[in-house]
C-alpha cells in the first residue's frame, strides 16, 4: 500500500456519462491486482473531505485506468481532470479476485458500472481460459462493455438485448457453462444477491465484488462492515477483507 | 532547527511531540503503519477496548457531509482479552507511546476492563471515552452527566496511576463542569473533544444517511466548535487539554495550542493523509523554528484576547 501522486495522462468518455481516467503511477500499476481498488483524493484542497474508492480497470505498464460515471461531487471534480493534472492515489487496497484455479471458464457477470473491474481481469486471465461476460444494466445508456469479451447483454427495459435482469438471462445461459466453470460478479447489492442464490443453487464456485461506504479503505475507519457466514458475531470489512469475496463467505 | 524542543508533558508521561493519533483513527496501528512510522508519532490511543467484544453497528456506518463525515461505528472492538493475545504483541513492536482508550456501559466494566490492562507495562495511560454518541447505553448518557463522569473517574483513578485522560463530550452545556470534576476526582488530564451528534438524510428516500439515524460528526466542520470548548476549559480549570477537531494540518495543532491545548490528537485526516502526523510534527517544527519558540510548550494558553 501506498500514496503516490499520479499524473492523468487522459481522461475520455467511453459512453454517455462513463469516463475512462488513466494515470501515471508505476508503483500503484507494478502492484496492484485484479479487482483491488484505490482510494482516489479528487482534490488538493479539504473539498471534498473524503477520498473516493475505485475498482482498478487496467493496469498496463506504468499506468492504471478507472472506469466511473458522475454520481456526486467527487466523481464531478474527477471529470474535469484533464492531461497533467495530478491525483493522490492511494492502493493497492484489499484482496482482489484469486484468478488461478482449475477452471476453464470465466463467467463474467456485471450489472451497471459493476464492469470495471473486468478488463483487468480478463487481461491478466492465462489464454486457456475461455471468457463469457454478461452485462446487465437498467437502460441501453448505462450499459458499459469497455473491454469484455463475448458479450451477452440485458436490459431492464429491453432497449438492448435481453429485456429483463442479468440473472435471468444467466439462468437461460446456463447451458453454455462447462462443468468446472468459475463466476465473477460485480455491480448493485440487489444483482449480487441474485447472483448468490443463482451460483449456490447450480453448485458454481463463484467470487463477487462488494460496494460499501467506506472513508479509509484499509481498515482504521470500521466504516465498511459486511456480514459473514462464518461467524455471525463480527462483522468483516469490505475494504479490508473484501472487496472481493467467495459468494458463500458472506451475507448480503 | 533541530534544537526545538517539541516535547510536551501530560501529567508524569513525556511525550516527544504534542501529536497523538486519536482513538478510532488508527485500529490498533497495524494498518496505518504501513503509511506512516509510528514510532515517530507523541502517542497512538488505541480503539475503544471494552470488556467484552462488540460487533458494532450494521452498515451504513458512514457519510461525508460538508467539511465532515458522521460516523456511527458503534465502538467495534475485539474486547479486552482478544486486545492483549492479538493486538498487544504488534504495538509492542510499533515502539510509540501507547495510550489505551477503554469504553463501557457501566462503571464496574470502566473498572474491570483498566485492572486487566493495567499490568501490561506497554500501556503509558488511559484515555476514558465518557462520550461516545454511538451506542445506547453508557457513552453519551455519562458524558451528559457531571456527578457520572465525576463517580468514573474516581473510580478508575483508584485502580491505576498511570496517566489518566478523560475524554469530553462537546454535547453538553457547560464542558468545563466536566473538566472541573475530572481534574478533582484525579484525572490527570481531559481530550476535547469527542464527536457532535448529528444526522443526514437522503431527500428521495426520506430514510437517514447512516443506519444508526444519528452520527458524530467530524473532520473541519468541527473545528471551531472544538477550539471554543479547549478555551472555555483552559480558561476555567487548570488541567492539561489534549484538543481534538478537524486538525487537518500544523496551522490547525497551533491553534489548538494557542488556545490553552498541551497536546494535540488527529483524527479524521489520518483517513485521507494516513502520514499526517509526520507532516504535521514537521510542520510545527519549522513553525517554532520561524517564530524563535524553543519549547513548543510555550504555545500553550497563549492567547492574547486583548
Amino acid at each position: 500500500m501506498f500514496t503516490e501522486k499520479a499524473v492523468v495522462q487522459f481522461l475520455k468518455p467511453i459512453e454517455q456519462n462513463i469516463y475512462l481516467l488513466k494515470a501515471y503511477s508505476p508503483k500503484i500499476s507494478q502492484n496492484i491486482k485484479p479487482g483491488q481498488f484505490c482510494n482516489i483524493k479528487v482534490s488538493d484542497t479539504d473539498f471534498p473531505l473524503l477520498r473516493r474508492p475505485f475498482s482498478i480497470c487496467e493496469a498496463e505498464g506504468d499506468c492504471v485506468s478507472f472506469l466511473f460515471n458522475i454520481h456526486g461531487i467527487g466523481t464531478k471534480i474527477l471529470s474535469g481532470k484533464r492531461e497533467g493534472n495530478e491525483i493522490n492515489i492511494l492502493g493497492p487496497l484489499g484482496n482482489g479476485f484469486n484468478i488461478s484455479g482449475n477452471y476453464d471458464q470465466a463467467v463474467i457477470v456485471a450489472g451497471g458500472l459493476g464492469s470495471a473491474p473486468f478488463p483487468y481481469l480478463i487481461n491478466s486471465l492465462d489464454s486457456s481460459k475461455e471468457v463469457l461476460s454478461y452485462v446487465g444494466a437498467q437502460t441501453k445508456t448505462d450499459l458499459v462493455t469497455y473491454k469484455l469479451k463475448s458479450v451477452s447483454i440485458s436490459t431492464d427495459d429491453g432497449t438492448a438485448g435481453f429485456k429483463g435482469n442479468v440473472i435471468e438471462l444467466l439462468e437461460k445461459q446456463k447451458r453454455l457453462f462447462v462443468k468446472n466453470v468459475k463466476l465473477f460478479g460485480c455491480g448493485p447489492t440487489p444483482m449480487l444477491k441474485a447472483l448468490q442464490k443463482f451460483s449456490a443453487e447450480n453448485n458454481y464456485e463463484c467470487e463477487i465484488s462488494t460496494e460499501c461506504a467506506m472513508a479509509c479503505g484499509f481498515g482504521i475507519c470500521q466504516g465498511c462492515p459486511i456480514e459473514s457466514t462464518a461467524n455471525i458475531n463480527s462483522y468483516k470489512l469490505v475494504c479490508k477483507d473484501g472487496p472481493v469475496f467467495n459468494s458463500r463467505d458472506i451475507v448480503l | 532547527m533541530s534544537n526545538v524542543d517539541l516535547s510536551v508533558n501530560i501529567g508524569k508521561l513525556k511525550l516527544q511531540n504534542p501529536v497523538m493519533l486519536a482513538s478510532g483513527t488508527v485500529g490498533y496501528g497495524n494498518e496505518i503503519s504501513q503509511f506512516t512510522d509510528l514510532s515517530k508519532i507523541g502517542a497512538i490511543i488505541t480503539k475503544s477496548v471494552s470488556l467484552k467484544p462488540r460487533k458494532g453497528n450494521p452498515p451504513q456506518r458512514i457519510v461525508e457531509t460538508s467539511s465532515g463525515m458522521l460516523n456511527a461505528i458503534g465502538l467495534a472492538n475485539v474486547g479486552v482479552e482478544q486486545f492483549i493475545l492479538e493486538k498487544i504483541p504488534f504495538l509492542r513492536e510499533v515502539n510509540s507511546t501507547l495510550i489505551c482508550n477503554i469504553a463501557a456501559s457501566s462503571i464496574e466494566e470502566y473498572v474491570e476492563c483498566l485492572k486487566i490492562l493495567d499490568g501490561q507495562d506497554i500501556i503509558k495511560g488511559f484515555e476514558i471515552n465518557v462520550s461516545c454518541p454511538n451506542v445506547k447505553e453508557g457513552g453519551l448518557v455519562y458524558g451528559n452527566d457531571v456527578s457520572a463522569v465525576g463517580k468514573i473517574t474516581e473510580k478508575v483513578r483508584a485502580v491505576t496511576d498511570k496517566l489518566l485522560i478523560i475524554k469530553l463530550s462537546p454535547n453538553t452545556a457547560h464542558v468545563s463542569d466536566f473538566a472541573l470534576v475530572a481534574k478533582k476526582e484525579g484525572a490527570d488530564a481531559v481530550s476535547a473533544i469527542n464527536t457532535l451528534v448529528g444526522t443526514a438524510f437522503d431527500i428521495y428516500t426520506r430514510k437517514p444517511k447512516i443506519k444508526n439515524i444519528t452520527g458524530g460528526l467530524s473532520g473541519p466542520a468541527i473545528k471551531p466548535v472544538a477550539l471554543a470548548k479547549v478555551l472555555e476549559i483552559s480558561r476555567k480549570v487548570d488541567i492539561p487539554i489534549i484538543g481534538i477537531g478537524g486538525i487537518m494540518n500544523w496551522q490547525d495543532a497551533v491553534e489548538f495550542m494557542i488556545c490553552g491545548a498541551t497536546a494535540v490528537q488527529i483524527g479524521t485526516v489520518n483517513f485521507i493523509n494516513p502520514n499526517a502526523g509526520i507532516e504535521i510534527i514537521q510542520g510545527l517544527r519549522e513553525y517554532c523554528t520561524k517564530m524563535k519558540i524553543q519549547s513548543i510548550s510555550e504555545l500553550t494558553s497563549s492567547y492574547n484576547l486583548e
